[in-house]
């Protein structure tokens, strides 16, 4: 029997600071940005809050949600560029936070924006040939932009948790595929605080080249079209990329909309197409299809072709929080509550 | 001396090359301009390039060795190649060593290339580099960039002449409207006058819309003596006068700002050298690495009253419909400034304009034409002055 997702969790940060008040600070016309990126503003974790507490408030709406013996987890991966330790795992403590722990694996994923849905391919092959009951794949990000770099604008907060398994499948795996290429668009050498990035080559060789490939062939391998899809989620670096991505594809508007949350909260990087497909999660119905494609720097896309079962009907939807309230529950703050927050002033002890 | 003719020009589109390396694009121009030519490879008897940075750019030094070996003449005819560096004025003194190759009797044919790969490291770093032309130890030191000192120029043009902010922003929209006919362009689209005024400010009262783009490409040309430049065209193009001039390396050494003296030299050199005057010429390419640059340099070539650039601008009198056509190829902002291709790639545009190749950007009846290059913030010019046959 094949694997499928049983189960989902999403989180988002309350906090949010707009395009214009960053501006303010670095003398742009923050309001002409946020335009220019289709952002109006974007999440920023608290500071209790980071990639391990993001993954650990999906991971309890999954589990929730399932209705599953968290001890039934036979692995836990979480995929981020913020994990908060260079060396010792975030999933482990999301295992032990969830008690899944200790019978079962762990191990942490990094590829960029898209190590959340590489995590999501694994499980299922663990799921699939029979290794593990239940898997559990996370994409979150606590994303990080250098001050008054244009990435300042995106850069933000937010993750979201799938369960695969076998049994009561609320969404089915129709195909995957995935293509990989060395592209040096984007990327932060260890110990370095802010990544680095190639500016406009981030777009047509990297973003659209890879996210544009990977959805085509998958609808090639598939046999469909961009009608024969309810919905559409993609990567989500900007406001921007995903809409044009989408028209490319033939995709509309209303099939990209439900899926695309980057206008609103930024880009959440790891957690962005995980986010994205949760949101549609939350209102799809079954018989519903949707094309998800994610990518990350480096470079790469996983896409998947996915069709919501009649199980959703049973599916316990409101035992986590749906994303769209997440999104609403926001409390803008201004930018010298953003900084602290976001650990950027040095205090007293704090090293230099 | 001997008269010298264009026989032969080759350009790659302008832009951000990606997937093309700097001997990809370089092969690509020299390719085309020989084909254009008529001439076989047996027959170049020398090849000029001009470069500014790639030792900075892709790492890469020893160009003209590059070059000739993969044109696949470093092993057969094992022809002599020079790199020649000035800044943006690399490739109109290759174009000029050229000539005086041939025009001294030494050369019959010789290959001039241009080309510069600034776009495969980040947009600091190749701005970190462009600015390696002005004078490290007097003016980057002291925190000055190569905008910032345009902007100075700007500024002080803008206070002596009464030049407005508006009139630049109108450099910019002409260039991109010029640019949109150009398929080899990197910016064929127009533009509004709003979106200058909008953009972000690069140095005040500079803004983003205001300075040419990092670009990649490469340029082209074949030039050879009177006899033998008879035997492959009947429409070939005349170098009739090549003037080069100098200036001091920093802008506060200067006479003054408000005007370039190696420009205004270089043209008085040329012109003479054409027994031409400013009013004779149907169409310019000039140095547009700002817009202020662009009008500075229509006040110095002669062609507008010192101080009148930017009311010739706003009047539209160097549009293509204007009386005095200025960068009909989209100029350094549109059609792209990859530093040593510029000055080739001037001569390559005029070269079109005066064989009445320029299609939808053709300049009516062009028989006079005049490509003027600038070196750093303007311590090295050149103008050469061509004559179609037509």
């Amino acid at each position: 029997m094949k694997a499928g997702i049983v189960s989902y969790g999403a989180y988002v940060p309350r906090y949010r600071i707009k395009p214009e008040e960053i501006g303010k600070v670095w003398g742009e016309d923050g309001a002409a940005r946020g335009k220019g990126l289709g952002i109006s503003s974007k999440s920023i974790p608290s500071p209790d809050e980071d990639v391990i507490t993001i993954a650990v408030e999906a991971a309890r709406s999954a589990l929730l949600r399932a209705g599953i013996d968290a001890q039934d987890i036979g692995a836990i991966y979480t995929g981020s560029e913020s994990h908060p330790y260079a060396v010792k795992p975030t999933s482990s403590v999301v295992a032990e936070a969830i008690l899944a722990a200790p019978d079962m694996t762990a191990a942490d994923y990094e590829f960029a924006c898209k190590a959340g849905t590489a995590a999501l391919q694994n499980v299922f092959g663990l799921v699939e040939t029979g290794w593990i009951k239940y898997g559990m794949a996370i994409g979150a990000d606590t994303s990080q932009g250098a001050p008054g770099d244009p990435l300042e604008y995106s850069a933000s907060a937010g993750g979201a948790a799938f369960i695969a398994g076998k049994e009561k499948i609320i969404a089915k795996i129709n195909g995957m595929y995935s293509y990989t290429t060395d592209t040096p668009d984007f990327w932060r050498r260890e110990g370095q605080a802010y990544p680095s990035h190639g500016g406009r080559f981030t777009g047509e060789p990297a973003y659209f080249k890879h996210v544009l490939t990977a959805a085509r062939h998958l609808m090639e391998l598939d046999g469909t079209e961009a009608k024969d899809y309810d919905y559409v989620v993609l990567h989500q670096p900007n406001g921007k990329f995903p809409r044009r991505a989408a028209k490319k594809l033939g995709f509309t508007d209303e099939q990209l909309n439900p899926g695309l949350l980057t206008p609103r909260i930024g880009n959440t990087y790891s957690g962005a197409v995980p986010l994205g497909l949760s949101a549609v999660f939350d209102i799809a119905k079954p018989g519903d299809r949707i094309l998800v494609t994610s990518f990350g720097s480096g470079a790469g896309s996983d896409a998947f072709d996915i069709s919501i079962t009649d199980e959703m009907e049973r599916f316990n939807r409101s035992a986590g929080p749906i994303v769209e309230d997440m999104i609403a529950d926001a409390i803008y703050v201004d930018y010298a509550t953003y900084v602290k927050y976001r650990k950027k002033i040095r205090r007293k002890g704090d090293a230099i | 001396m001997r008269d010298v003719y264009v026989i032969g020009v080759g350009i790659t589109r302008f832009g951000e090359l990606w997937e093309r390396s700097f001997r990809d694009i370089g092969i690509e121009a020299g390719i085309k301009a020989i084909n254009d030519s008529g001439i076989a490879g047996d027959d170049i008897d020398a090849l000029y390039i001009g470069n500014m940075s790639a030792g900075a750019f892709i790492n890469q030094e020893h160009i003209g060795a590059l070059i000739v070996d993969y044109v696949g003449f470093a092993s057969s005819s094992h022809i002599p190649a020079v790199r020649v560096e000035a800044a943006g004025a690399s490739g109109a003194i290759a174009f000029k060593e050229a000539y005086l190759s041939i025009a001294s009797g030494m050369h019959d044919i010789a290959v001039v290339g241009g080309a510069e790969k600034m776009t495969d490291i980040g947009d600091e770093m190749a701005n970190a580099i462009q600015g390696m032309v002005i004078d490290q130890e007097w003016e980057t030191v002291f925190g000055a960039t190569y905008a910032s000192l345009q902007a100075m120029m700007a500024r002080a043009h803008m206070e002596k002449y009464g030049t407005t902010r508006e009139q630049l922003g109108m450099v910019s929209v002409i260039n991109h409207r010029h640019g949109a006919l150009n398929p080899d362009a990197q910016f064929q689209r127009e533009i509004k006058l709003q979106t200058v005024l909008n953009s972000g400010y690069v140095a005040e009262p500079l803004r983003v819309f205001d300075m040419a783009p990092l670009s990649d490409g490469a340029a082209s040309l074949v030039l050879a003596s009177g006899d033998v430049a008879k035997k492959y065209t009947d429409n070939p193009v005349k170098v009739k006068g090549i003037g080069q001039a100098s200036d001091t390396i920093s802008l506060h050494d200067r006479r003054e700002i408000c005007t370039m003296d190696a420009t205004v030299h270089a043209a008085k050199r040329a012109y003479e050298r054409a027994g031409a005057k400013p009013a004779d010429i149907d169409v310019a390419e000039v140095y547009d690495s700002s817009t202020i640059a662009e009008i500075i340099a229509i006040e110095d070539l002669g062609f507008f009253d010192k101080g009148q650039g930017g009311k010739a601008v706003e009047d539209e009198r160097i549009a293509l419909t204007g009386e005095i056509p200025v960068n009909t190829s989209g100029g350094l902002k549109a059609r792209g400034h990859p530093v040593g291709a510029t000055g080739v790639a001037q001569i390559v545009e005029i070269v079109k304009q005066l064989r009445g190749e320029a299609d939808k950007r053709q300049v009516k009846d062009a028989r006079l034409g005049l490509a003027h290059a600038v070196g750093g913030s303007g311590a090295t010019a050149v103008v050469s002055i061509l004559e179609g046959s037509q």
